[in-house]
């Protein structure tokens, strides 16, 4: 495992700031994209994520982390949550929060889970439900940045109807494959059985081993250790693996 | 500080107190940089290095013939989850250093897969850190760090080396994995030291 490394000045890093939300956009019905402005936001790094802190009005306050989704630039970023039933935080910022209304966010944080457009070697990337938010951020970064090295990504979702950044992905980027694996629900006339991610998924869909992509798994924890599992035994080294756990036990 | 008006939030379970920025979790989540290690409890060899060279190496069976505690402790993560009342078993750092002679004040930890991280060696004494092979009853599960992991239950969890392999005493502090990437040097989570600075 190499060392990981980070930008910026530490002290602006952990510094609370302010996010107003100036935009909503529903990705379906449980998952929202916020649209965020924070002045002197320095940009970040695709895959790297803020800690959000919330407070209630009696001065409770709890924080989560959620990857940012945007292509990296000052001032402005947007992340993408996926509401879980009866959870404390992502309710709220899926659907109760408004244009105009305020939050408070420090980061970027993370600097292992991040492609950096210098990087030469192909990409895989992994989804697992909201774990395509980081992944996606990596997808836009080497679109603005006119990156050329081949991009894979394997998106595992619910169903057709559960997709994130629908109309982004279908538009696609040239020198970037995507595959679709519905866990519950596939559309008509498709060839894969809906089904959890199997080993054979990443051989038809993923880079062989000795191309020595670089791969990026992310989502729900079980997921992730799934396939970041499975990539190792398909021969992928363990160092070239980079895995982000969403929490949660779910699919 | 921002109020989000309608924001109730969830409070901890009544009596507990949660560290800064922590929320209780009745789960077990998973932090790792990369993928599951699968190891075997036969092929484990832990070693401790002494500033001096001196190595010092337990297989399997001489860990499992040492005394061992059962600890219940509470876990924090960074990722902002906690854990009440966790139940473990394995052997105090006390009795696994007791004949290692050493003047280092720091050391480094390492893991199977290359992950490491760094703790004042102050930190695994006195009652404070266990090597840990079982969990609630069962031997450790990978994802969770079996068969061996390090348990140092007052830092933040990321101290708490999964698949253990080596511990290194040195005169000079040197910053493991998530301590390069610009994580706290020390992880203590009632003071909130998330990132090198807090
Ligand atoms: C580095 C990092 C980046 C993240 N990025 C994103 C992101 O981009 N988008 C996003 O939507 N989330 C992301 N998450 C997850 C997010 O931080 C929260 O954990 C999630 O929104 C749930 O918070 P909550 O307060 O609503 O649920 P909680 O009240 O904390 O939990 C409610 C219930 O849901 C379960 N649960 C918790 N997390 C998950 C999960 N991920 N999947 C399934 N079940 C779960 C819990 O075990 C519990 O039973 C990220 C997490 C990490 C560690």
């Amino acid at each position: 495992m190499a060392r990981a490394t980070v930008q910026g000045r530490l002290g602006e890093r952990l510094r609370w700031r302010t996010a107003e939300v100036v935009g909503r956009g529903s990705e379906y019905a449980e998952a929202t994209t916020l649209m965020l402005k924070v002045p002197d936001w320095p940009g970040h790094l695709a895959g790297q994520h803020v800690d959000v802190r919330l407070t209630a009005e009696d001065g409770y306050s709890t924080q989560r982390s959620y990857s940012v989704a945007s292509t990296p630039e000052p001032g402005y970023l947007e992340i993408t949550v996926q509401s879980l039933p009866d959870g404390e935080v992502s309710p709220y910022l899926a659907h109760d929060m408004a244009v105009g209304d305020l939050l408070e966010l420090r980061g970027p944080v993370g600097g292992w889970f991040v492609w950096r457009p210098e990087q030469e070697e192909p990409v895989l990337l992994v989804a697992g439900g909201s774990g395509l938010v980081p992944l996606m951020s990596m997808i836009r970064a080497r679109g603005s940045s006119g990156g050329r090295t081949p991009f894979r990504l394997l998106y595992s979702l619910r169903s057709p109807a559960h997709g994130l950044y629908t109309k982004e992905l279908r538009e696609g980027l040239p020198g970037l494959d995507v595959t679709y694996l519905y866990t519950r629900e596939a559309p008509e006339g498709a060839k894969r059985e809906p089904g959890r991610i199997v080993p054979s998924d990443l051989v038809d869909h993923g880079w062989p081993a000795e191309f020595a992509p670089t791969c990026y798994v992310c989502g729900p924890t079980a997921f992730a250790e799934k396939a970041s599992a499975y990539l190792v035994l398909l021969g992928h080294s363990p160092e070239r693996v980079r895995v982000e756990r969403f929490g949660g036990t779910g699919e | 500080m921002i109020i989000s008006r309608g924001f109730h939030g969830r409070r901890p379970t009544a009596d507990r107190k949660l560290p800064p920025g922590q929320y209780e979790t009745t789960g077990f989540p998973v932090l790792s940089a990369g993928p599951t290690p699968r190891l075997s409890a036969a092929d484990t060899e832990l070693s401790v290095t002494a500033e001096t060279g001196r190595r010092h190496t337990w297989r399997w069976a001489d860990l499992m013939a040492l005394p061992s505690e059962r600890p219940t402790v509470d876990l924090h993560c960074v990722t902002k989850w906690s854990k009440f009342e966790t139940r473990w078993e394995g052997i105090s750092l006390d009795v696994l250093l007791a004949d290692v002679e050493t003047d280092a004040d720091h050391t480094l930890v390492s893991s199977h897969g290359g992950y490491t991280t760094n703790i004042p060696l102050a930190d695994l004494l006195d009652g404070k850190a266990w090597v840990v092979h079982t969990y609630e009853g069962e031997p450790l599960a990978p994802e969770h760090g079996g068969p061996l992991r390090l348990l140092v239950p007052h830092l933040y969890l990321w101290k708490s080396a999964k698949w253990l392999r080596s511990i290194e005493l040195r005169d000079e502090d040197e910053p493991g994995f998530w301590e390069s990437a610009g994580y706290h040097d020390y992880g203590d989570p009632w003071r909130e030291q998330r990132y090198r600075g807090d």
